[in-house]
């Protein structure tokens, strides 16, 4: 009994440990002094690294995702002869929460696990250990553009996946199925608020650009430098981000339902 | 004989695992010390140890008669811009090419152009023989070249320390050739400090000015490499000959075999 209570608390001070790690990691990489001549050109490394290369998948995925909601919400409608009411189920369904959230999943996909790996493997090749030895904080250096870079990425591909989405609808909407595209656009805009509805869903991906690369940097930063160890950070950034993303999701839908 | 480097009784833990217990040692300016022991003795974690990476237990670590441990981030930072450290890794980085490894801490700490910067990398390249291949990436490199261009890069500030770890191992003939003879010029020509850790006995001996021996976290001897070779302990003589048995034990800890065989096989 005793025994079990002892591997409870130690389990319990891990955890809290690790919390605290995270909050220091996060605590270093936000407030430093930053330097703008070389930090410039670190940061548009990382949103191209992050953000560009994180669209073929945004777009292709936001395209076929706003086709099928599309679908499926049109035979639905039908039914109640509600129709022209897709295209604001459509635009509600997407800004409000398949942006952010689904964005967010394929982000931690994409571009966690691959931050993960790559600061684990320069952490397991002593890169950034050499780096610290040059007298160059790798927390400024390595950490800092790449979570400013995740957090500014996020809302940007959190918009693109909207647009595209909105477009699938339109196309399987109005040019397969039928309907009138004046109805279509103008019952979304009559429907769609700009503050509640648009607003709102940026500022969830903000969170969870902010979140989702802080997850990813302190599996990387923290990962046991073998190979079995960088697997294992890389594994569970992408299943610690999801989690706190699909968590954070209904916190912050619950905060802003209010005004819906 | 002024030192750059002094540690005086350090005491270091990995979890509960001691690895150094009250350790002396002095770093004599201008001179190549090298610290020798058998794998796990804790060689690399006093270069780490040196250069502010880790904090000891007990005892304190001077570099340029600055308590490294005490220092602020900002006193620690600028005090690493006089040491230079080739890990046994390289640890180059792996997104640059040979020539901006090697101009890396130019860039980030020098107000320098780029042209007086490009200037400096090739001189670097040049003294380990490397200026051809400025641009080759560092999956592109064989492991010596790879430990050369990873000395240029820490070279590059023109520190004052400079610490090798394992530089050696795993080198052809060759390679290790070049870099016992890089490491002693290089130390003599630049009037570098140098600090070598390494279990290659005859590679370390040959350019060692002065030697430390290192064996369950205390120095078994120290001496010039002619001295260190003659006497000594039983554990230093097994070091330095290469004796697969004696007081570093072949075997793991375990009891008798026979006890092992004769024991029933539970899974």
């Amino acid at each position: 009994m005793i025994i079990t209570i002892n591997r409870l608390g130690q389990w319990g001070l891990n955890i809290l440990r690790e919390y605290g790690k995270a909050g220091i990691l996060l605590f270093q990489t936000l407030f430093h002094i930053p330097s703008f001549r070389k930090g410039i050109p670190l940061l548009a490394q990382q949103i191209y690294a992050e953000g560009v290369l994180s669209l073929l998948i945004i777009v292709v995925s936001s395209l076929f995702i706003g086709m099928v909601v599309a679908l499926q919400g049109y035979h639905t409608l039908a039914k109640f002869g509600a129709s022209q009411e897709l295209g604001p189920l459509v635009a509600l369904s997407v800004v409000r929460e398949l942006g952010p959230v689904v964005t967010a999943l394929l982000f931690a996909g994409r571009a966690g696990s691959a931050l993960a790996a790559e600061i684990g493997l320069m952490k397991a090749t002593e890169q950034l250990s050499s780096m610290e030895m040059m007298a160059v904080d790798p927390i400024r250096r390595v950490v800092a553009p790449r979570l400013w870079g995740g957090f500014i990425s996020m809302p940007l591909l959190t918009i693109i996946f909207n647009l595209v989405a909105i477009y699938g609808a339109y196309l399987v909407g109005v040019k397969w199925l039928g309907l009138d595209a004046g109805a279509f656009w103008s019952n979304m805009q009559s429907s769609v608020d700009f503050r509640m509805d648009i607003v709102n869903g940026i500022y969830k991906s903000i969170v969870f650009g902010l979140v989702v690369t802080w997850i990813s940097l302190y599996q990387g930063y923290y990962a046991e430098p073998t190979s079995a160890g960088i697997a294992s950070a890389t594994t569970r950034s992408v299943v610690y981000s999801s989690l706190a993303v699909l968590g954070l999701d209904f916190v912050l839908t619950a905060m802003m339902i209010g005004g819906w | 004989m002024n030192n750059l480097v002094e540690i005086n009784q350090l005491c270091f833990k990995h979890g509960n695992r001691p690895i150094f217990n009250g350790v002396d040692i002095s770093i004599s300016q201008g001179k190549v010390t090298a610290i020798m022991g058998p794998s796990g003795t804790g060689k690399t974690t006093l270069l780490r140890l040196i250069g502010g990476q880790l904090k000891p237990d007990k005892g304190r670590v001077y570099v340029d008669k600055q308590n490294i441990h005490q220092l602020s981030r900002t006193g620690l930072y600028n005090l690493r811009k006089r040491m230079g450290m080739l890990f046994q890794s390289g640890g180059l980085f792996t997104h640059l090419n040979v020539f901006e490894n090697v101009a890396f801490s130019l860039r980030e700490h020098t107000p320098l152009s780029d042209s007086m910067i490009r200037d400096l990398v090739l001189l670097k390249l040049q003294m380990v023989g490397l200026r051809g291949a400025r641009d080759l990436m560092p999956s592109e490199l064989s492991g010596g070249m790879a430990r050369r261009v990873a000395l240029a890069r820490a070279i590059a500030l023109d520190p004052a320390l400079i610490m090798y770890d394992e530089p050696f191992s795993g080198q052809d003939p060759i390679s290790m050739g070049v870099l016992v003879k890089l490491i002693r010029t290089l130390n003599d020509a630049l009037g570098l400090t140098t600090i070598i850790v390494s279990h290659d006995v005859q590679e370390t001996l040959s350019i060692a000015d002065y030697v430390y021996v290192i064996f369950n976290g205390i120095i078994i001897g120290q001496g010039t490499p002619a001295s260190i070779q003659e006497d000594g302990s039983d554990e230093l003589k097994q070091f330095l000959k290469g004796l697969p048995d004696g007081p570093v034990r072949f075997h793991y800890p375990a009891k008798s075999l026979t006890n092992d065989l004769l024991e029933e096989f539970t899974v």
